[in-house]
């Protein structure tokens, strides 16, 4: 699960090579470790709104190097670009190229960040073009960024305020490591509701978490990180995978539950597992899914079947089981993990894909009802993501899958996990219904 | 008073009950059982025993746990493994500040870890304990033969160069086969099977009612899997998630069609075939045992009390009972000893080393000369309600890896138990019944919480 090739093109005679003959030069993102710096290198805030000068004042109480004015030739670690006030197209240019011209500073693994408010709720068509122009902007300049810099924006919903806590807790996320693979997408930031953490290192501390398919893969990645984060585990997977997940269990001081998430008392056995042996259910992380791919012409029944089961049915059951417990009332959260294909489409794969769309269908509609329960819902997407599954997938094919999207290479499934370690994080509470690509902005179905 | 050497039910009373904690079983965990040369053919004990802990430590989350003590064992065991027990503790997620020790007493070894360790429990030295045990008969101990063992030894007490020569001298060809271990009697030379296939004759089971036995083994055990009653019980090891040994498309018919094994000679028509007798199997199987605080504590499920035990042994040797009888001894005397009888258990665990086993074990206690002469009762013991009888499978199916089978039924019952909660207004109650090499036996009863 290694990719040689971004070995090689790192350093030395690789470099130039790739170089000369204008081969793809991905690097090694900047992910976080515990104690690692939010940015490497001062931030610039460009904007002139009053959110920008809160937002700023909001960053200096963080203890970051912020600027508000550029010093040309000085490394920049960020760059975020406050267009929260627009009203007309034409109010886009002075703030952004400003922006522009410290674009050549910016450091590798560098973050753009936009700060601007949703199209959907503007009063007038114009202001309306103006906040749908920001979309188009930042989706293509995280295009043009090289070096493992990322570009990514953050919606505010009206009456939403530059520093709100998700607004701040997705700024955080995106400047951070925690985001290495997310770029060129949107986190919009619908409510006030949620809270900073008080130890930025265990966002989860005192949240008891349940993570389904967590025996290997991204589902074990999740859990670690979850670990990391504070959390308290619980860790599901089918019987067959038990010593697998024993083992992740064991690393991170959890509980193994055997258990087939299609079994029809699924939800209620994880509930009354995660309450009898820790007292509590905070989060939950559908994770758990399979692929039996085949054209749709030669699809037969078992694989449809199987797909939609696992991956969106199971899930609906245990989410009904979920919003019916008085045991999972206190700021609940659930992340479903749900996939590009399910976005954008891929051949040999309408099963999945019409499980995975399925889910964000789900996480949408669901969104209000855990909302009267004062909770969230949010999808994280994979793109391509370096897995024991992908590693089996031919090695011509893999490198071209690897290497279509902006940074060139395929992510770790730890990225994955970061992106739903945030949206499960109180951090993240302002943020419902929402389905987050995790994709090195994926070149198909953008 | 005695009759012939064993002592008469009910002479002595238990120690003052009110005195004592309840020690109950939390849980279980162990690996599927393969059959030997199988999918386990390159683990050792200890990898088997460590995989085993290790998914119990994940089951209740006892990583970094320190454990009152654990205790375990195996039956074939290589000299190297004389702290076998303590070793696979270090090399699993608990504290290693976690005491432990190896016992061995042939097959009952897993449930005399049980016992063991929960008379501590009741006795207030441990709050909490791990009974287990491992055997692999793929990755037996193969010693090298007397004649060469004698020579190596006095070879390294030799000083001199002349005097190793003289001592090199003495070896043989003949010294140079290795001593392959075996499942014959020391005493009498007769396999465990030759043996059972005498008293196999003597209670004149038919195969017929041994095929059937093998049969419900299977069939039941099958069930189980399908039902999901091992999901929390079993955690797989190696590719497998079932026992290996399983066959759940096997019948009668089938069954019918094998060759016998055991008892050729015999004279009489010999009926103990590979299919209603256990194969040689790789396995381990843990327990977890707790006080009730330290369970609560620990917000770990209660599943059922360890009340008593009781071991036996017969004299096989000279032929007075069949080798495997001892617990047709053993559990009068445990069952009077709390004032019950068999129509007061609500489920039987007797361990199926081979159907004839079981088979003679009930025909004895519904036999009332033997009954009143051998077991000192006023009449037959009575019968055993077939349908409260292994109801989950049992060896025949699921395989014995020997030390480890005692674990497996305490386990499984614990389950069973907390399941079926109150009969009759009192807590449900199982009973266990091992036999064991060497004429031994060691039963015990739990009750449901």
């Amino acid at each position: 699960m290694t990719d040689k090739y971004i070995r090689f093109v790192s350093h030395g005679p690789g470099r130039d090579i790739a170089k000369r003959l204008g081969l793809p030069q991905p690097v090694v993102l900047r992910r976080h470790r515990p104690g690692s710096p939010l940015v490497e290198g001062p931030i610039l805030v460009q904007g002139s709104t009053d959110g920008a000068d809160s937002l700023a004042a909001a960053l200096l109480g963080w203890d970051l190097d912020v600027r508000r004015h550029a010093i040309p030739k000085e490394k920049l670690g960020a760059i975020i670009l406050v267009l929260d006030d627009l009203g007309r197209p034409e109010d886009l240019e002075k703030p952004v190229l400003t922006a522009a011209a410290s674009l050549r500073d910016l450091a590798p693994n560098g973050r753009i960040i936009t700060v601007s408010r949703t199209a959907g709720s503007a009063a007038d068509p114009a202001t309306a073009a103006a906040r749908q122009g920001v979309d188009g902007l930042l989706r293509s300049l995280a295009k043009e960024l090289r070096a493992g810099a990322t570009g990514n924006g953050i919606l505010l919903a009206d009456g939403i305020a530059t520093t709100s806590p998700s607004t701040l807790g997705a700024l955080r996320f995106f400047l951070s490591g925690r985001s290495a693979f997310v770029d060129g997408q949107f986190l919009t930031v619908t409510s006030s509701a949620g809270q900073l953490p008080d130890d930025v290192e265990k966002p989860l501390a005192g949240r008891v978490a349940v993570v389904t398919g967590a025996a290997r893969g991204i589902g074990a990645a999740i859990a670690r990180t979850l670990y990391r984060d504070g959390a308290t585990l619980v860790l599901v997977d089918i019987p067959a995978a038990g010593d697998h997940l024993a083992a992740v269990a064991n690393e991170v001081h959890g509980t193994a539950l055997q258990l087939d998430i299609s079994r029809t008392d699924a939800g209620q056995r994880i509930i009354d597992h995660a309450v009898a042996r820790h007292g509590r259910l905070d989060t939950v992380i559908h994770n758990a899914g399979i692929t039996r791919d085949k054209l749709l012409a030669n699809m037969d029944t078992d694989r449809w079947n199987s797909v939609i089961g696992v991956n969106v049915a199971a899930q609906l059951r245990i989410n009904e089981a979920l919003l019916a417990s008085e045991h999972f009332r206190a700021a609940p959260r659930i992340v479903s993990v749900a996939s590009t294909s399910g976005v954008a489409g891929n051949r040999g794969q309408t099963n999945y894909a019409a499980s995975k769309a399925g889910v964000i269908g789900l996480v949408r509609a669901t969104a209000p009802l855990i909302g009267e329960r004062g909770g969230s819902i949010n999808a994280v997407a994979p793109g391509f993501i370096e897995t024991e599954m992908t590693a089996r997938i031919p090695f011509a094919t893999r490198e071209v899958a690897r290497r279509l999207n902006s940074l060139q290479q395929g992510g770790q499934p730890g990225d994955v996990a970061e992106a739903i370690a945030f949206l499960a994080s109180d951090a993240a509470g302002g943020i419902t219904g929402e389905v987050l690509r995790v994709c090195g902005q994926n070149l198909v179905g953008a | 008073m005695s009759v012939d050497g064993q002592s008469v039910p009910g002479t002595h009373e238990p120690a003052a009950a009110t005195q004592l904690r309840k020690a109950v079983v939390v849980g279980g965990n162990r690996i599927p059982f393969a059959r030997a040369g199988g999918a386990y053919t390159k683990s050792s004990n200890q990898d088997m025993l460590t995989a085993a802990l290790d998914g119990l430590i994940a089951r209740f989350g006892l990583q970094e746990e320190r454990i009152g003590e654990v205790a375990a064992g195996a039956v074939l065991k290589h000299s190297r493994d004389f702290n076998l027990t303590r070793e696979a503790v270090l090399g699993s997620a608990l504290a290693a500040e976690t005491p432990a020790y190896d016992l061995q007493q042939a097959c009952a070894t897993g449930l005399e870890t049980v016992l063991g360790l929960a008379n501590k429990i009741k006795l207030g030295q441990i709050d909490s304990a791990i009974a287990g045990g491992v055997d692999s008969a793929s990755d037996a101990p193969i010693a090298v033969s007397e004649g060469l063992r004698e020579v190596l030894l006095d070879l390294n007490r030799a000083k001199t160069v002349s005097r190793k020569l003289q001592v090199l001298s003495r070896l043989r060809p003949k010294d140079l086969a290795p001593d392959a271990p075996n499942t014959g009697e020391p005493r009498t030379g007769l396999s465990m099977g030759e043996h059972q296939a005498l008293t196999t004759a003597q209670w004149k089971i038919t195969r017929e009612a041994q095929d059937e036995l093998a049969f419900n083994s299977h069939r039941n055990l099958a069930a189980a899997y399908d039902a999901g009653f091992f999901d929390d019980l079993l955690t797989p090891y190696r590719g497998l998630s079932r026992d290996a040994n399983l066959r759940p498309d096997t019948s009668p018919e089938k069954l019918a069609t094998l060759k016998p094994v055991f008892g050729k000679n015999l004279g009489a028509e010999a009926t103990m075939t590979a299919g209603n007798s256990t194969p040689l199997t790789d396995g381990a199987s843990t327990v977890l045992l707790a006080s009730e605080e330290w369970a609560d504590a620990h917000d770990l499920p209660k599943l059922a009390t360890v009340v008593d035990g009781e071991a036996a042994a017969v004299d096989f040797v000279h032929g007075k009972d069949g080798l495997l009888m001892a617990p047709v001894f053993a559990v009068p005397r445990l069952l009077a000893r709390h004032n019950l009888t068999l129509g007061d258990i609500d489920f039987f665990e007797i361990h199926e080393a081979f159907a004839g086993t079981v088979l003679s074990t009930l025909a004895a206690w519904e036999d009332e000369e033997f009954c009143r002469t051998r077991l000192g009762l006023d009449g037959a013991l009575g019968s055993v309600d077939r349908s409260k009888l292994n109801v989950n499978g049992s060896s025949l199916a699921a395989g014995h890896p020997f030390a480890a089978t005692g674990g497996r039924i305490v386990a499984s019952l614990a389950k069973m138990l907390h399941a079926r909660g109150q009969v009759n207004g009192r807590p449900a109650r199982g009973l266990v019944s091992i036999c064991a090499a060497g004429g031994q036996g060691v039963v015990a009863i739990l009750e449901a919480l």
